[in-house]
């Protein structure tokens, strides 16, 4: 064992140790709480509503771009559509998509502390998660908007669509980003149990570490961003809008000031639970504990320097954008460690097959798809003729949605025991593997093609020579859709269902595993000691070392 | 470091003779028509097969790794390998040599593709909801054309972008370039055809309804045709009533992207015997379609909103010249 729960007597005061979910009831006891793991779990079942919308968005517009011709919607409501869908799952679920949920949920655990630093500020992050959200809700009532969820200016300085609301939802949400990070960062610093190192953290731990920094320094600039946005539009100041006297490429540089790194938080949490997965179910110490560790933190600290790559056709000068290609590159090699560290972490290992080694190979190739098309996109030359194509839409989602999606869901399915305290069924869990991967690659890939043989992205109809294209990733959209609910209607089920968790299913070496699953309210029944690395599995013939 | 400096010199070694390197993967990109479109090409193409051979390696090795290390009973021992730094150095520095070539390859043909070369010829290119206009400053066309981009092959073109509403962008796949059009802002971007022929122009930055509707052609001509195409439209103005005239305004300046001539309501409202008539206005009130109340819509459109409609049309204030304006509106008489 790496660690031992210290002088579990002195520490019991004979009060009952229920679990989270049980020591108190009512929906008051959930909508207040202070319990990170509540919270965790409140975050958790929030995103995946809005992935839900946000995924049947993404469903209607597919079967609208099965052909050429428009026959479903009109421009108008085909673009309102894609905004939304970007919108919603830029801001409601990939941003907070693994800190929120998982990362909550277990940072404290893996620490061995009680809570995070601030329990108060954690509570006030959730309910400003759900205020951005009403407002975002809000939008899509009052008629939608229509201005892609990157809100260029002057479109959104002057279009009479619900920008102001949709503007105050992402504005109010970096704040309970903000709070998030800035909480994770203090909880690492100082809850550590003792013996536990920063050299002993779990890679999720240093991810995580990574991710809110990012979060702490870049959403500031966007929420000043959209925040003057709402000033143009309410008050008539010219900014961004030429009519006004503004300038609308400087919108685009602070938009994706912050924007370029927000792909860091959507990512690198992602990376660190692939690190666990892939390190626990072929029980081998991980490849390269430092490189990785230093590259999440080399990424976060590259990535603000390079998001001049989204406007190399903008009209920004050849230097700029020469420069900003050349530190894209940069953020490659870190990235590129990564994947051989996972892959090498595999060799001469003891590999189950099970479904979260099936989401952490299907990550890994699908990351690698991504991560390789982006080369692409960094290239000056080729990227003039890529950009604002599908190649570049297939390329985002294969990172966006491939990279953080599996990762998301090989995070729930291997801790899904120490949250809920129950197992889900393996064979339909493989079978929802292999439709979300199969369906997942056929959407996407066929984007490429579709991009970089020149179909521009946001069409709502469009040449008759990509509708084979289009069809098929309409085809594999239903495809992925089907794998995405057999996975929600088995997980649901296995609340009440599934088989009774053990304390450590997969016999992992990390500190969430020490207590009871799932947790008991106050996490551990006592001090928490950290004596061994969180990959020193039993199975490593130390012998050979 | 000479590794990194040579794929360029290679693929400059190609373009000069004049076609991607054969290895190409043809159906990954459309065809490929202008002077630098090869030389994109040949990056991709390198890029590519090194993504292609990574791609094998790293999956390849977990595949193989899933087979040969699968579990095969609980107790199955697994090696202590924590690391490996030369290993760990040669998987950062190796790519890390090929991102530097691909870089630089980037680099060089962008300058060529942002370069004009000095005796190209200029087009004037303005964006705006939902069309493209082309001018021709130096042929002296006193019209925008209405045929689309046209262009001699074989010359050198520079096309000089704006916008006078939002942001749009000017993209020509079989060229491989492509440029922003903001509003208060000149941008280019030029390119030189190959061969005659039609080639696609698309807007890819998005611009609201009609976004994907926003499209054109680049006509490319024998420089001969070219010049007998000037002329014909230099002798068509010169001997074009005013109605006429009107009529071509009306498409070159993308009137007729909004408004139908055959009574059904696009964007904006048809223009089919609405002169004389009355207008029925957002506000309530009406107003009788006269001269000034055409001109007054053509230069402040956002003045008097047509019930029904929203303020969607731009502006042609400082566009067109009075003569212009008079032409449209004898045309717009016309439509009965
Ligand atoms: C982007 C679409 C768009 C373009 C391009 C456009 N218009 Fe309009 N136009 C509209 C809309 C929408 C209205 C109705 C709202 C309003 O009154 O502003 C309108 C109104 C008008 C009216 C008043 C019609 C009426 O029934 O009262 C006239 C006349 C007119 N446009 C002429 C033109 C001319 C001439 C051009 C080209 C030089 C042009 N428009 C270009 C969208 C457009
Ligand atoms: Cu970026
Ligand atoms: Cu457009």
């Amino acid at each position: 064992m790496s660690s031992t729960t210290g002088d579990l007597a002195a520490g019991h005061h004979g009060h009952d140790h229920g679990s989270y979910l049980t020591a108190k009831r009512g929906l008051m006891s959930w909508l207040f709480t202070l319990d990170h793991k509540r919270i965790g779990m409140m975050y958790l079942g929030s995103i995946l509503t809005f992935f839900l919308v946000g995924g049947l968005l993404a469903l209607a517009f597919r079967v609208e771009l099965a052909t050429a011709e428009p026959d479903l919607f009109t421009g108008s409501t085909y673009n309102r559509l894609f905004t939304l869908h970007g919108a919603i799952m830029v801001f409601l679920v990939l941003v907070p998509s693994i800190p929120a949920s998982l990362g909550n949920f277990l940072l404290p655990l893996m620490l061995g502390a009680k809570d995070v630093a601030f329990p108060r500020l954690n509570l006030l992050s959730f309910h400003i998660y759900m205020l951005g959200a009403a407002f975002l809700v809000f939008t899509l009532l009052a008629g939608g908007v229509e201005t892609g969820w990157t809100f260029y200016t002057p479109y959104s300085s002057t279009t009479d669509s619900a920008v102001v609301s949709a503007l105050m939802g992402a504005f109010i949400l970096g704040f309970s980003s903000i709070l998030t990070g800035i909480n994770f960062i203090v909880t690492i610093h100082k809850m550590r149990a003792p013996g536990l190192t920063w050299l002993r953290l779990p890679l999720f731990v240093w991810a995580s570490y990574a991710t809110s920094l990012i979060q702490v320094l870049a959403t500031p600039v966007i929420a000043i961003t959209l925040f003057l946005l709402v000033f143009e539009r309410t008050m008539g100041i010219g900014i961004f809008d030429p009519a006004l006297g503004g300038d609308p490429v400087l919108f685009q540089h602070f938009f994706w000031f912050y924007s370029h790194p927000v792909v860091y938080v959507m990512i690198l949490p992602a990376f660190g639970v692939i690190s666990e997965t892939v390190s626990i179910h072929s029980r081998k110490h991980i490849f390269g504990y430092t490189a990785i560790a230093a590259s999440s933190v080399a990424i976060a600290a590259i990535g603000f320097l390079v998001w001049g790559h989204h406007m190399f056709v903008s009209g920004q000068s050849e230097l700029a954008g020469t420069i900003f290609s050349l530190i894209t590159f940069g953020v490659a090699v870190p990235t590129a460690i990564k994947v051989f560290s996972w892959v090498a972490t595999m060799y001469k290992g003891s590999i189950e097959l099970n479904t979260v080694m099936l989401y952490t190979l299907s990550f890994l190739f699908i990351f690698a798809i991504g991560g390789l098309t982006g080369l692409f996109l960094a290239t000056l030359a080729v990227d003039v003729h890529m950009h604002d194509t599908y190649f570049v839409v297939a390329h985002f989602h294969y990172v966006m949605m491939g990279g953080t999606l599996m990762g998301f869901i090989a995070g729930i399915h291997h801790w899904w025991p120490k949250m809920t305290g129950r197992m889900f069924p393996e064979l339909p869990a493989k079978i929802g593997a292999l439709l979300v991967f199969v369906g997942f690659n056929l959407t996407f890939f066929t984007q490429f093609v579709a991009g970089s043989r020149g179909m521009p992205r946001r069409y709502h109809e469009y040449a008759p020579e990509f509708e084979t294209w289009q069809f098929l990733s309409t085809v594999g959209s239903f495809v992925l859709a089907a794998g995405l609910f057999l996975t929600l209607f088995y997980l649901l089920w296995s609340m009440k269902g599934g088989a009774k968790a053990p304390k450590n299913p997969w016999e992992a070496k990390t500190l969430e595993w020490e207590t009871e699953s799932p947790p008991i309210e106050h996490n551990f029944a006592g001090q928490v000691i950290c004596r061994t690395g969180p990959y020193d599995f039993d199975e490593i013939d130390t012998s050979r070392a | 470091m000479t590794f990194a400096a040579f794929l360029p010199l290679l693929a400059g070694a190609k373009a000069r003779a004049g076609d991607a390197i054969p290895l190409t993967p043809k159906w990954w990109l459309p065809e490929s028509a202008s002077t630098f479109s090869h030389k994109v090409d040949t990056t991709f193409a390198l890029i590519y097969w090194l993504d292609v051979f990574f791609f094998v390696l790293i999956i390849g090795a977990m595949a193989w790794f899933t087979i040969a290390y699968r579990r095969r009973s609980k107790d199955q021992k697994t090696s202590p390998v924590k690391g490996n730094h030369a290993l760990e150095f040669a998987w950062s520095f190796i790519p890390g040599l090929f991102l530097l070539s691909f870089f630089g390859m980037g680099f060089v043909t962008y300058m060529d593709m942002q370069v004009p070369p000095a005796d190209a010829m200029d087009v004037r290119v303005t964006g705006q909801k939902w069309n493209w206009s082309f001018e021709y400053p130096e042929q002296g066309l006193q019209l925008a054309s209405a045929d689309g981009l046209v262009v001699p092959s074989n010359t050198p073109v520079r096309l000089t972008i704006t916008s006078v509403d939002v942001l749009h962008s000017f993209y020509i796949p079989a060229f491989r370039t492509k440029k922003d059009a903001v509003p208060n802002r000149y941008t280019s971007l030029w390119f030189e055809a190959k061969a005659p022929g039609e080639y696609q122009i698309y807007c890819t930055e998005y611009c609201g309804d009609d976004h994907s509707r926003m499209t054109s052609k680049v006509i490319a001509m024998e420089p001969a045709a070219f010049r007998e195409w000037v002329a014909g439209q230099k002798s068509a103005s010169a001997s074009m009533s005013p109605v006429e005239r009107g009529q071509k305004l009306f498409t070159a300046q993308g009137c007729a992207g909004c408004h139908s001539i055959d009574g059904s309501t696009l964007i904006g409202p048809s223009l089919k015997g609405k002169y004389g008539a009355n207008e029925q206005l957002a506000d309530g009130s009406s107003v009788a379609i006269d001269d000034n109340y055409i001109r007054e819509s053509i230069l402040t459109p956002n003045a008097k909103i047509v019930a029904g409609f929203a303020g969607q049309m731009p502006p042609y204030q400082g566009r067109l010249q009075d003569d212009e304006i008079s032409a449209l509106i004898d045309y717009i008489k016309t439509l009965k």
